[in-house]
C-alpha cells in the first residue's frame, strides 16, 4: 500500500466530505496551488484511490423502496485462492452492493439489495447458495438506515447558534 | 368614577431608572446588541456575527456528561472547582504553553473566562484605578471595569501593525494610576497574534511601571502560523499575570460556560472568596464535561483547529478577490477586512449589508477605539456559506463601488 503525501491526504478529506468541490477552492482551503491540488487528483485517479465520484443517497426518502439485505456467508477457501475466487463470484452480480471478507464466525459479509423480499431471498437460493464452496448463509435484512459512510440520514437539529454574538 | 389605581401609583412613586445604581445605569448598550435585534429579524441572512464555533460540542464530551447525570453527580463541588479538573489543567498548561501552575492553590474554575476577568478586576481594582485595554478588543472589558469601580483607558491599534500592542502605544497612556493591562491575543476580533519577541518589550514596560496583567487567552489553541505564547512564559512575567481561559472556542463548548484562571496564590485566593459568595462553584455538569475534553478530546480539538485554518484561507482569499483590505487574520476564527474606501461608515455598511446582501456581520465600532472604517467577520460557519456570504459581499461591494 502506498504511503500518500499529506496533501494527497488533505485533498481526500475534503472530498470526501463534498465531492463537487473545485480544485481551486481545494487549493485556498489547503493553502497550496491550484495545479498542485490538480495534479495529486489525477494521481488518485490513476491509482484508483478516487475510485469514483458519486453522491450519497437515502433512498428510504423516495416512495420506491428497495429492501437490503447483509447475509453472512461460510465458505470453503479454494486451493491456491483462498477466498479470492469466491469473493469475485459473488461480487460481480450487480444486485450485490458490497463483500466483506470477515474475521469471526463467518467468512463473507454480502450486501444484497433488491426490489423486495422476494428478490433478495430468491437471489439467496439460487445464486448464493448453490455456489460450491459456499457451506451456509444467514440472511439480515435492513429496517432502517441511520448512519451509511459516516453520514448521518436523521434530519438533525440545525445550528442553533444566535444570529450575532460577541 | 372608576380610578386607574396602578397610574396613580406610578405618577406617585419615582421612576424605576432612578432606583438604578448610577454605574449601572450609565453603562452604554451593547452595540452588538442593537444589531443582533436588527438581524433576528430578518430571513435568508448568512451570518458572520457569531462569536462562537459552529461545532457542537464532541460527542464523548456530551455523553461523559450525561453519563454523570445518570449516576447522580449533582452536588457542589469544592469552590475553587474539582481537584481532578484542576490538575488536568495544569498539566494541559504545562503541555501546551509551557507554563507551570500548582493545582491546590494556583488554579480557579470559573463560569466561562467571563467571570474569571470579573473575578481578578474585582480583586485588583481600588476606586480611580486606570486599567489599561488595547483596543478594538472584546466587548466585556471596559464595562466590567466601570462596575468594579476602574477606569477603563483604551490603547488604540492599527492595522499598519496587524492590530498587535506596542510598548510605544502603552507607554504613552501609562499615567500613576495605571494598576492593571487586559490582553486579549489571539484577538478577538482582529485576529491578532503576538509572538515571543512582540511581547518581550511589553513585559519591560509592565515591569517598569509594575502593572498586574490580565491575560485572556482564550482563543490560545487558534493560532494558524505559529504556536501561541503565554505572556505568563514571558520571563518574570509569571507573578504579574492573571491568565484567563477557557473551554468553550478550543472544544466547542461555549454553552457550557466553562473558563478558569491561573495567577499567583494570594490573588486567586482573593478571586476564590468572590467567587465563592457569588456563584459558590462552577456547574457540575460543566466541569465533568471539561475534564472529559481535557483527557480524551485533544485530537478532536485539533481537527477542528485544522478546519478553521482552511476556512481562514478561504474567507482571506475572499476578501483578496472582492478588494477589501484584510490583514492576514493569524488566530481566533475572525477576519476584520478594511471597509473604510467604500466610503461608509462601519456602522452603515454593516446595516446595509445586512439589508441589501443578506450578510450579517458586526461593525469594527461594537469593539471600541480603531475599529471604525473595519468589519468583523466569523469563519466559524459552513464553507458553503462561507462562500456563499463571499459572493454577496462581493456583489454588494461591487454595487457599491459602481454607484
Amino acid at each position: 500500500m502506498k504511503q500518500l503525501t499529506d496533501l494527497k491526504l488533505k485533498v481526500l478529506d475534503l472530498l470526501n466530505e463534498d465531492a463537487r468541490r473545485s480544485p481551486a477552492l481545494l487549493a485556498t482551503l489547503i493553502g497550496v496551488e491550484e495545479e498542485a491540488v490538480k495534479e495529486a487528483i489525477a494521481e488518485l485517479e490513476q491509482d484508483h484511490v478516487i475510485v469514483k465520484y458519486a453522491a450519497v443517497v437515502n433512498w428510504s426518502k423516495i416512495e420506491d423502496e428497495t429492501v437490503t439485505a447483509l447475509i453472512e456467508v461460510q465458505i470453503t477457501p479454494e486451493r491456491g485462492r483462498g477466498f479470492e475466487g469466491i469473493a469475485e463470484r459473488i461480487y460481480l452480480y450487480p444486485q450485490v452492493k458490497s463483500v466483506y471478507l470477515m474475521s469471526g464466525a463467518y467468512d463473507l459479509l454480502v450486501e444484497v439489495e433488491g426490489r423486495n423480499l422476494r428478490e433478495v431471498a430468491n437471489f439467496v437460493s439460487e445464486k448464493l447458495s448453490p455456489i460450491d464452496s459456499v457451506l451456509s448463509t444467514k440472511t439480515n435484512f435492513i429496517l432502517k438506515k441511520y448512519k451509511q459512510d459516516g453520514i448521518i440520514f436523521e434530519d438533525r437539529e440545525e445550528d442553533n447558534r444566535l444570529m450575532i454574538s460577541p | 368614577m372608576i380610578v386607574n389605581e396602578e397610574t396613580k401609583k406610578q405618577q406617585n412613586s419615582k421612576s424605576m431608572q432612578s432606583y438604578l445604581a448610577p454605574l449601572v445605569r450609565d453603562i452604554p448598550p451593547s452595540g452588538i446588541r442593537r444589531f443582533f435585534d436588527l438581524a433576528e429579524g430578518s430571513k435568508d441572512i448568512i451570518t458572520l456575527g457569531v462569536g462562537e464555533p459552529d461545532f457542537t460540542t464532541p460527542w464523548h464530551v456530551r455523553e461523559a456528561c450525561v453519563y454523570s447525570l445518570e449516576r447522580g453527580r449533582t452536588a457542589y463541588t469544592s469552590n475553587a472547582g474539582m481537584i481532578e479538573l484542576r490538575e488536568a489543567i495544569a498539566q494541559y498548561l504545562y503541555d501546551s504553553f509551557q507554563v507551570s501552575y500548582q493545582p491546590s492553590n494556583q488554579i480557579l474554575v470559573t463560569v466561562g473566562g467571563s467571570e474569571a476577568i470579573d473575578l481578578a478586576l474585582r480583586a485588583l481594582i481600588v476606586p480611580g484605578d486606570e486599567i489599561l485595554i488595547p483596543e478594538p478588543c472584546y466587548v466585556s472589558y471596559s464595562p466590567i471595569t466601570s462596575i468594579g469601580g476602574g477606569v477603563p483607558v483604551g490603547i488604540e491599534t492599527f492595522a499598519e501593525n496587524d492590530f498587535k500592542l506596542t510598548a510605544e502605544a502603552l507607554e504613552a497612556k501609562i499615567t500613576p494610576k495605571s494598576k492593571v493591562l487586559i490582553l486579549c491575543y489571539p484577538s478577538n476580533p482582529t485576529g491578532a497574534i503576538m509572538t515571543y519577541e512582540d511581547w518581550l518589550p511589553i513585559a519591560k514596560v509592565v515591569e517598569k511601571h509594575d502593572l498586574i496583567v490580565i491575560s485572556d487567552e482564550i482563543y490560545a489553541e487558534l493560532t494558524y502560523t505559529q504556536k501561541h505564547v503565554s505572556f505568563a512564559s514571558i520571563p518574570g512575567m509569571m507573578d504579574r499575570t492573571v491568565l484567563v481561559s477557557g473551554f468553550s472556542k478550543a472544544f466547542a463548548m461555549t454553552g457550557w460556560r466553562m473558563g478558569y484562571a491561573c495567577a499567583h496564590p494570594d490573588l486567586i485566593a482573593a478571586m476564590l472568596k468572590i467567587h465563592q459568595y457569588t456563584v459558590m462553584c462552577a456547574p457540575v455538569m460543566g466541569q465533568v464535561a471539561a475534564l472529559e475534553a481535557l483527557t480524551n478530546g485533544l485530537e478532536e480539538k485539533d481537527r477542528m483547529i485544522e478546519s478553521y485554518n482552511q476556512r481562514r484561507r478561504l474567507i482571506v482569499q475572499g476578501f483578496v478577490d472582492i478588494g477589501l483590505p484584510c490583514h492576514e487574520p493569524q488566530g481566533a476564527f475572525y477576519a476584520f477586512p478594511s471597509i473604510a474606501e467604500t466610503g461608509l461608515s462601519s456602522d452603515e455598511f454593516a446595516q446595509r449589508l445586512l439589508m441589501e446582501a443578506k450578510v450579517a456581520a458586526v461593525p469594527g465600532t461594537a469593539f471600541g477605539q480603531g475599529g471604525e472604517g473595519f468589519l468583523r467577520c466569523s469563519y466559524a460557519t459552513s464553507v458553503a456559506q462561507l462562500t456563499e456570504a463571499l459572493e454577496r459581499i462581493g456583489e454588494f461591494v461591487h454595487k457599491l463601488k459602481t454607484s
